[in-house]
Formats: structure tokens, C-alpha cells, sequence
């Protein structure tokens, strides 16, 4: 499904709540389905609650390996790395998704893997949410993007636009604040490379941008739904 | 037209908190409550407001007594452990009879328990949680508009009856994100401090703020006075939401994110014919019991995160006119809505 898929590494960061498990989750089940060797990482040392860990009975399900450390939804709240997380960089996976933990705080300990990314090749995805306060022009996010590129000693290489309002996103919120995320592009030289959504979410996608649909399901229930 | 912005709940009561002119926030930071502080870090300064990270609970809420004496708008927040800390400080605020809110997204305990949610916070929330004769209003959000609605309130409802205010969430509350719209939360209603200590400038006699009375006498006299607030409060604050009780042979009653949960499970069971119902109480101090005086089931189920705590004020509220039943997941376990129905399906069996 990826027109790049010669580069091992797929990282995913954003502001926190920006929608980056669910868009990597997503992206690990397709890739899987089109047959790659994937494994995925629960790379948040942030926030203890709504990680990938959650899904791990999806991707197990789906064959897809889940690195992750000891402690993730446990009662211990451990900002640590996965204790097997080298093994990623010798591996005979096709891809390896890293599902960072939200901002800057959360894109610090990707750093110390900066030469394996550099020498393997990545691509470093920037997933935004226009409609999460903090996050609503292409200044916001180009001060995210800096703080998180500092941090990590990596560089974005495209946006995914993942612009949604939850379980009340409707066929016009993906694209409401379009103009921003375009602008964003300009100022970062990077492509939009995906318009991330559920089904309902993609209806009023134009023809131009076709290309760039990338449908989700929601893989993180919450705990009242069945 | 009103726009909707993707919220965590942490940052929902931050956001509420501002537009309801809180200026001064003292926080501490614990799991699962931090990005509110987070929040408050980061709005704070651009506002010309006032976040201070204090070097312990205890101090954090001595900040807010001494801010809520100057009669400004103070909040702070914690999870369960911190909470307890806090304990202290909010007796003599409550003893000072001043405004101010306290967020508690709750987690497992007891001691240092655990990071996931829970809500065996509700004894202490709901009996004051310090020492001395004190109630705080407690106010039981189940979503991030209401997280929004209620926060906005707690501030009204503290500075109009001079009772400190607390948010009762649960650690999922606080981290899971709905749309939230804050056109739709209260305006603030700011009351008249005549008793703030706020600089007389050489106007008038001093205010002092004090918690200690030398005889006995005086000191129950305004413990009275205190009490008659009280029952004023007990009358008008009651809130709760309800559905499908009218028929209904076994209404559940639960609140904050469990309430989810059961409604949930009252669409299943209504869909196997199986009349339940649902009561939501949203303050839990003061309990809404008028309610149930005016519904008529066979038998109450109470479901929460917790040994049973609430199930103690459903039996109360209802004169334990029929049998009251608990059901409850404990330690960061959050009930499934499967479990509430087959709890109410052995109920039944009882019953019938």
C-alpha cells in the first residue's frame, strides 16, 4: 500500500491525543494484510492510559508483533523503553511502526536511536489533529514540529492529516481546516501524504486527494461500548 | 455558530477553569491527573494567570486557602494519594467557610494502589475526607462536555455558598477524549467577598482568616451556623439524570464513568424486555434521595469501582424500602457492561 516502502522504519509522532495510535494500528493491520513481516512498537513513555498495548489482542490476532515494555497498562506507572526494543534493529521484519507517546516529552527517548533510524532509513510521520486545542494553525504546529525534532534528532518526512472530533466527526471535519494543514506543508517542505479517517469521515474527500484517503477503524474500544 | 475542539478531560477542566476566571492554579503532579497541570503550565503565563508547581500536596493546597482567602478564584488537583494529602488543608478551608475547587481524578487504592481508574474515593469525597464536621460539594461528571459544565459550576456553586467545591472523576474521565464545546458552560457568577482578606487600604477593619476558636461555645456555635448552609444545600443542589424508571423493576444507580457503562447495559436488557432502569446521581454530596422517594422498583442496584461505598447512600435515600444490591470492580478494573447485565438477571431471579 505504501509507494516508500523501502525504508524499514515508520515513526509516528504528534501532539499527545493527536490520534497517532490509532493511525499507526491502522497502518500496521494494513501492511500486514498486504503481506509485510510487521512488527509495531508502544513507544509511549507518557501516558499510561489509550496506548497500543490496549490492542494487543487486535494484533495479536492480526499476527503483527507488539514490542512494548513490562509495565504498559499496569497499575506502575514506568516511563521506561521496551527492555527488547534493540531487537528491532536487527530484525528481518519489512516494517517497524513506532507508536510515539505524545509532544516533545514523548518524542525524547527516540533520540538515542537516531543512528539505526539514519542507517536503516525511516520516515517520520507528523500526525496532526486541527481540532485539538493547543494544535489549530500551521504555527502551532510548526512549533510542535520543532520541539518535537529537537527532541528526537529526527526529521518528519510527510504530515497525516488525522483531523477528526471523535465519535462526532462528520464528513466536513477532516478537511475543515484544510488551509492550515496546506500551509504547514509549505512552511515544512514535506507532503501531506495521508487524510487519515473512518469511513464516514472520508465521504466528502475530493478527486484530487483520492490518493491520500487512508481508512481507519477504531481499534481501542471504550469501556462501556461492546 | 459554537466550535467543538477534541479534549482530553484533564484539559477540559483546565479550559473551563480559565474561562471561568480561575487565575491561580497549585499543582502537583500524579497520574492520572497531570496533563490538567500540564495544561494550566502552558495557559497560564500567556494569560497573565498564575501556575505554580508547589513542592508537595500539602503545600499546593495551603496555596489555594491562602488564594481563596484573598478571595480570587483557586483551584487544584490531584489523584487519590494526593488527594488524602490535601485532606488537611481543605478541613481548614472548609472550617474558613471559603470558596475554591479541588479536582480528585480518582485511581485504586487504598495506599499508593495504583495509576487506573477507580471510585473508592467516594467515602472521603463525600464525608469531607478531612477532619471535623465539613461537607464539600461533590460534583460527578460522565463525560468531557460535563467535565466542562461542571467544572464552570464548581466555581459558581463554591464562591455562592462559600463551600469548597470537588470534581470526583476517575482517572479514565480525565484521559479519554470527546468533543467539548465551552459555549455551552456556565457563565461565571462572581460573589460579593466583603470577607477577603484583600488589602483594606486603610479603608476599612481588617478580615482575618481563622479556623481556631478559643471556647468551645463559640466554636459549635459556628458549626451550627455552618449546618443551617448545609441543609440549604441538602434542599436546592440535588442533581441526578435518569432514565427508563417509570416501569421499571430494577433501576441501577451509578455515576461518573460508570454510568456509562449502565446505560449500556440498560439498552441490553430493555432489548431482552427486561425493565431497568437508570438513576445518575451528578452531585454526590448533597445525594439526590428526593429521587428516590418518587420511583417504585422491586430492588436497586448500586455499580461502581469500589467495594460498595455509594450502595450505603442508595439504601439511606430509599429507607431501604426494598432490597438494595451491589455490584462493583475494584483496583483499576473497570465494570463491563455484560457484568451489570447478568448482575441484574440474578437479581431478578431473587426477586421473583
Amino acid at each position: 500500500m505504501s509507494n516508500k516502502s523501502e525504508n524499514k522504519f515508520h515513526i509516528f509522532s504528534g501532539h499527545f491525543g493527536s490520534g497517532k495510535t490509532e493511525v499507526a494500528l491502522n497502518f500496521a493491520i494494513k501492511l500486514k494484510k498486504a503481506g509485510k513481516k510487521v512488527t509495531i512498537v508502544d513507544f509511549d513513555i507518557v501516558n499510561p492510559y489509550f496506548r497500543t498495548n490496549d490492542a494487543s489482542k487486535i494484533l495479536e490476532d492480526n499476527g503483527i508483533k507488539l514490542v512494548v515494555n513490562n509495565y504498559a497498562s499496569t497499575n506502575l506507572d514506568m516511563p521506561t523503553v521496551p527492555l527488547n526494543i534493540m531487537s528491532v534493529f536487527d530484525s528481518d521484519d519489512d516494517v517497524v511502526i513506532f507508536d510515539v507517546g505524545g509532544d516533545d516529552d514523548g518524542a525524547l527517548a527516540l533520540g538515542q536511536y537516531r543512528q539505526y533510524f539514519e542507517k536503516q532509513g525511516y520516515y517520520m510521520h507528523f500526525v496532526v489533529n486541527t481540532k485539538r486545542p493547543l494544535t489549530e494553525t500551521a504555527e502551532d504546529f510548526i512549533e510542535m514540529k520543532e520541539r518535537i525534532e529537537a527532541a528526537s534528532r529526527l526529521k518528519f518526512t510527510d504530515i497525516y492529516n488525522n483531523t477528526n472530533l471523535g465519535n462526532i466527526t462528520d464528513e466536513n471535519t477532516l478537511l475543515s481546516n484544510y488551509d492550515e494543514i496546506k500551509k504547514l506543508s509549505k512552511l515544512m517542505g514535506i507532503p501531506i501524504s495521508k487524510n487519515c479517517g473512518i469511513k464516514k469521515a472520508l465521504l466528502n474527500i475530493p478527486e484530487n486527494l483520492k490518493d491520500t484517503i487512508f481508512e481507519m477503524n477504531i481499534n481501542i474500544p471504550k469501556p462501556w461500548e461492546i | 455558530m459554537s466550535e467543538k475542539v477534541l479534549m482530553k478531560g484533564n484539559e477540559a477542566i483546565g479550559e473551563a477553569a480559565i474561562r471561568s476566571g480561575c487565575r491561580h492554579f497549585f499543582g502537583y503532579p500524579i497520574t492520572p491527573q497531570t496533563e490538567l497541570s500540564a495544561y494550566m503550565a502552558k495557559k497560564m503565563p500567556k494569560i497573565g494567570g498564575v501556575f505554580l508547581q508547589a513542592e508537595s500536596e500539602v503545600a499546593a493546597i495551603n496555596m489555594v486557602y491562602g488564594a481563596a482567602s484573598a478571595g480570587v478564584r483557586a483551584m487544584t488537583s490531584s489523584s487519590s494519594p494526593g488527594i488524602s494529602l490535601k485532606s488537611e488543608g481543605l478541613s481548614y478551608i472548609a472550617a474558613a467557610d471559603l470558596p475554591c475547587v479541588v479536582v480528585n481524578m480518582v485511581r485504586g487504592g487504598p495506599g499508593l494502589g495504583g495509576i487506573q481508574p477507580a471510585q473508592s474515593d467516594y467515602f472521603q469525597a463525600t464525608r469531607g475526607g478531612g477532619h471535623g464536621d465539613y461537607h464539600l460539594i461533590v460534583l460527578a461528571p460522565n463525560s468531557v462536555q460535563e467535565l466542562a459544565y461542571l467544572t464552570a459550576e464548581a466555581f459558581n456553586l463554591s464562591e455562592e455558598y462559600r463551600i469548597p467545591a470537588m470534581i470526583l472523576g476517575d482517572g479514565t474521565i480525565g484521559q479519554m477524549m470527546e468533543p467539548v464545546d465551552f459555549d455551552l458552560i456556565p457563565e461565571p457568577v462572581y460573589a460579593q467577598k466583603p470577607w477577603a482578606t484583600n488589602g483594606t487600604e486603610g479603608k476599612r477593619e481588617k478580615n482575618v482568616t481563622e479556623t481556631l476558636f478559643l471556647e468551645p461555645s463559640e466554636l459549635e456555635e459556628r458549626v451550627f451556623e455552618r449546618e443551617k448552609k448545609y441543609d440549604v444545600v441538602r434542599e436546592n443542589l440535588q442533581r441526578y439524570k435518569s432514565h427508563d424508571t417509570d416501569d421499571a423493576d430494577i433501576i441501577i444507580v451509578s455515576y461518573g464513568l460508570t454510568s456509562r457503562v449502565v446505560e449500556t447495559a440498560v439498552k441490553i436488557l430493555r432489548s431482552e424486555g427486561i425493565k431497568a432502569g437508570a438513576i445518575r446521581p451528578i452531585t454526590l454530596w448533597p445525594f439526590p434521595e428526593k429521587v428516590f422517594k418518587e420511583v417504585h422498583p422491586k430492588a436497586f442496584l448500586s455499580v461502581e469501582m469500589s467495594m460498595g461505598q455509594m450502595v450505603e447512600d442508595v439504601k439511606l435515600a430509599c429507607d431501604c424500602s426494598v432490597p438494595v444490591h451491589f455490584f462493583g470492580r475494584t483496583g483499576g478494573v473497570i465494570p463491563t457492561p455484560d457484568e451489570v447485565v447478568n448482575k441484574v438477571k440474578e437479581i431478578l431471579k431473587e426477586v421473583e
